[in-house]
């Protein structure tokens, strides 16, 4: 059964909050990486590899960039 | 045809190291450069670094190698190989070994230089196990020396808050038990394009976020294959002391080595990343400092350009 936009939300709040420390509860849809969570450009790498292990879908660089919010990222790993 | 009678083991019989007294702080370089303190200290962990002042490699790489030998115990004459692991010797030719033992009045010893950039010292110390154990040299000096600062672009924000100048050395002889155990060793030339000093009149180049990904998923399967291959369960390590390369890099490979023993090597932090002698600098200071004792078993793990990987478990002497 594939992982619900639900299940994706919560596995990657518990990966933000892994590597951040910002708690999973402030991951929701409309945040934005860099404006709204302060996450920078490597700890995002760190969430790729991350969300790879977690999810099997591989979040290459040059998409990576392209990632601005938390619902671009469930969008990503859904397709 | 025979073989060289062999020895059973070979191990690190002592240790030394060198950095420029001139110390360059992340104020210094916000001075020069769109950067400041806070900035450095998040991406890469570093407030201060050494810049050599006049000092050249063959210089650093004396200096430690010297007090190596010194505290060994050993003379000069006992020494019958010199490795030196760098990556930004001034000169083509000669190597810097060759020179490094005359200075230090070695007598023609074999004397060659490694290039595996920041895992340099990891494929000489193997070279090294290897002399020793195979009877073709019986104490070998080897020197991880690097004078990055004359390789960057002082304007370049991304490379010049990293680099830093510095040399660590190890003496390496015989003994009944093996105290280096197998390395584990390879690299993803197909990343060769990830760090670069392309002609002798360029300056480093990194691609950050490659790397850091690289350094952060492809490092810790290594760093655990090390341990295995010597028999040894992570949990028992008392020290892992991988390449000082980004406090990040190496906070995330020991989170997923679980070495919860031991003491982790952020050396990087006072001495910035200095290639292939980061290893061997922070082994001989944090051993200096009381932050590692004597006999307990260290994971090292170099990695970096090429890229290149390495690394073994040693007995810290």
């Amino acid at each position: 059964m594939a992982a619900t936009e639900q299940d994706i939300l919560e596995g990657l709040g518990k990966i933000i909050n892994e590597i951040t420390g910002i708690p999973a509860t402030e991951v929701t849809p409309e945040k934005s990486f860099v404006d709204d969570l302060d996450i920078d450009s490597l700890s995002m790498v760190e969430i790729a590899v991350a969300a790879q292990d977690e999810f099997g879908v591989e979040i290459p660089d040059d998409q990576l960039k392209n990632l601005k919010t938390v619902k671009d990222v469930l969008t990503f790993i859904q397709n | 045809m025979r073989i060289l009678d062999t020895a059973p083991g070979a191990k690190v019989l002592a240790l030394g190291h060198y950095q420029p007294s001139k110390v360059v702080t992340n104020d210094d370089l916000a001075k020069t450069m769109d950067t400041n303190d806070e900035w450095i200290q998040s991406r890469v962990g570093i407030k201060e670094r050494r810049v050599a002042d006049g000092e050249s490699l063959v210089d650093m790489a004396t200096q430690a190698g010297g007090k190596a030998l010194a505290a060994s115990g050993l003379s000069a004459a006992d020494i019958d190989l010199v490795i030196v692991a760098t990556c930004t010797l001034e000169s083509q030719i000669p190597n810097s070994s060759a020179v490094v033992a005359h200075r230090l009045g070695i007598d023609s010893p074999g004397a060659f230089d490694v290039n595996a950039a920041c895992s340099g010292f990891c494929y000489a110390l193997a070279a090294a196990d290897s002399a020793v154990r195979g009877g073709s040299a019986k104490h070998v000096l080897v020197i991880g020396a690097e004078k990055l600062s004359q390789w960057l672009d002082w304007t370049d924000r991304s490379t010049a808050v990293i680099f830093a100048d510095g040399a660590g050395a190890a003496v390496v002889g015989p003994s009944d038990t093996p105290g280096i155990g197998p390395v584990v060793w390879g690299s993803s030339g197909d990343k060769y394009e990830a760090i670069r000093i392309p002609d002798r009149h360029g300056s480093l180049g990194q691609e950050g976020q490659t790397v850091f990904r690289w350094a952060t998923t492809a490092l810790h399967p290594v760093a655990k294959l090390a341990c295995e291959r010597a028999g040894v369960d992570p949990s028992e390590l008392a020290a892992f002391i991988p390449h000082q390369a980004n406090l990040r890099i190496i906070e995330s490979i020991a989170r997923k080595l679980g070495a919860d023993n031991a003491v982790v090597a952020r050396d990087i932090v006072t001495a910035g990343n200095t290639s292939a002698a980061s290893i061997p600098l922070a082994l001989s200071r944090m051993l200096e400092r009381g932050e590692i004792r004597s006999g307990g078993l260290a994971l090292i793990l170099g990695f970096g350009a090429g890229l290149t990987y390495a690394g073994q478990v040693i007995e810290i002497p």
